[in-house]
């Protein structure tokens, strides 16, 4: 170990260097985003779940939804207080949330996931 | 003999591990159809049929100008992108073709020449035993049990475009192209698609859901009848009955649903 000093250095350096990111954001978390309700959405109160379910579980409610009318042609949701929905994202979802910018994208952003759901269905059905 | 009580305590604990770990399985292994408290059903005015098949009756058509509100309602149903110049690009769910294209097997040498220069609309032939949903490698394209309905699902088209080729009727198009800028008029209550996947008819599965019939049967004045195969007082049953009518490429033996009155 002839070039201890030099090895420690180098390493000191690159330790340094690959964690800066860390240090430079220290302290400066992204805050949680505020997702904006339209005004019918905060009429409606409950969506089709309640809340805290569909903040978790959105994602899979969508691809049951997705299953069951395309492959068994079931497009009726009955949740669990007895209401009925029609299960249609661009026609039951996007009819209250029709504020894509300030719904869907602002958490899709901060979580960095890129769903391609508006490759096909169109947002903001009603042209609000 | 080798099963002595070491062995025995071995396999008893194998045995003990894997019954504990099937509540563990379980859990990874819920969630499908049912949900916390939710249940999915069929809508009230959903229509049923076993096999849904088509009766045209080419009688009824004499020039393009027939077929043009009929093609018309489809596409501006699905948002078909018909702006498309391109003729290799073009998207077709229900199109016009002469004689000759459209019963490549049926063409005798003096053929009636009325029937032969009327225009034939085709489209997918939802076929009873169909190539397509053979060739697809992930299913996205696949013929519903519950209706005879070849249908898509566009969400898991990965574009590789087998069953194009597998289709003897040419009733499928790849989108080479973002279609939305080509969409003329855009029908907010259908999606639209995006660019690598194939489409084609869908025999109207979503008005089929909600108690109305195909937009394509409802634009065509009585010229096209609409009913469950199997079903022998429907519509398409009582039109079978009463006249003679000619199937696209049926030696194939792919068994059309969409029936010519000629």
């Amino acid at each position: 170990m002839k070039d201890k000093k030099k090895i420690l250095a180098g390493l000191a350096v690159f330790i340094a260097a690959i964690t800066f990111p860390f240090w430079y954001n220290m302290g400066k978390a992204a805050p949680a985003p505020e997702v904006e309700l339209t005004a019918k959405a905060k009429a409606a109160k409950v969506c089709v779940m309640p809340t805290s379910y569909m903040q978790a579980n959105h994602m899979q409610l969508l691809d049951v939804w997705r299953h069951n009318v395309t492959r068994n042609g079931e497009r009726a949701f009955v949740n669990a207080d007895g209401k009925l929905f029609t299960m249609s994202l661009s026609n039951t979802c996007l009819d209250c949330h029709s504020n894509k910018a300030q719904f869907c994208d602002r958490c899709h952003n901060y979580a960095s996931v890129r769903p391609y759901c508006w490759d096909c269905h169109i947002d903001n059905p009603k042209g609000e | 003999m080798n099963n002595s009580r070491r062995r025995f305590l071995q396999i008893a604990g194998v045995s003990a591990l894997g019954l504990g770990a099937k509540p563990v399985l379980n859990a990874f292994a819920a969630g499908g159809g049912e949900g916390p408290g939710y249940h999915v059903a069929r809508g009230e005015d959903a229509l049923d049929a076993k096999q849904w098949a088509m009766v045209i009756d080419t009688r009824k058509f004499h020039s393009s100008a027939d077929l043009e509100p009929i093609i018309e309602a489809c596409n501006t149903v699905h948002n078909i992108p018909t702006a498309i110049e391109n003729k290799n690009h073009e998207i077709k769910w229900i199109w016009e073709a002469h004689y000759h294209n459209a019963f490549t097997d049926k063409t005798n040498n003096f053929l009636n020449e009325e029937v032969e220069h009327r225009p034939f609309p085709l489209l997918c032939n939802h076929c009873e035993n169909p190539p397509c949903v053979r060739a697809c490698p992930t299913q996205a394209t696949f013929k519903r049990e519950r209706d005879g309905i070849v249908l898509m699902d566009f969400h898991r088209c990965i574009g590789c475009r087998f069953c194009m080729a597998a289709c003897p009727f040419g009733a499928r198009s790849f989108n080479f192209r973002d279609p939305r800028p080509f969409i003329r008029e855009t029908n907010n209550k259908f999606p639209t698609r995006m660019k690598g996947v194939v489409e084609k008819c869908n025999f109207c599965a979503e008005r089929l859901a909600v108690g109305q019939m195909p937009a394509c049967v409802e634009a065509s004045n009585g010229a096209l009848a609409f009913g469950d195969l199997y079903d022998e007082h429907s519509e398409v049953r009582e039109l079978l009955k009463e006249n003679y009518t000619i199937r696209r490429k049926q030696t194939l033996g792919t068994e059309p649903s969409v029936y010519y009155i000629v």
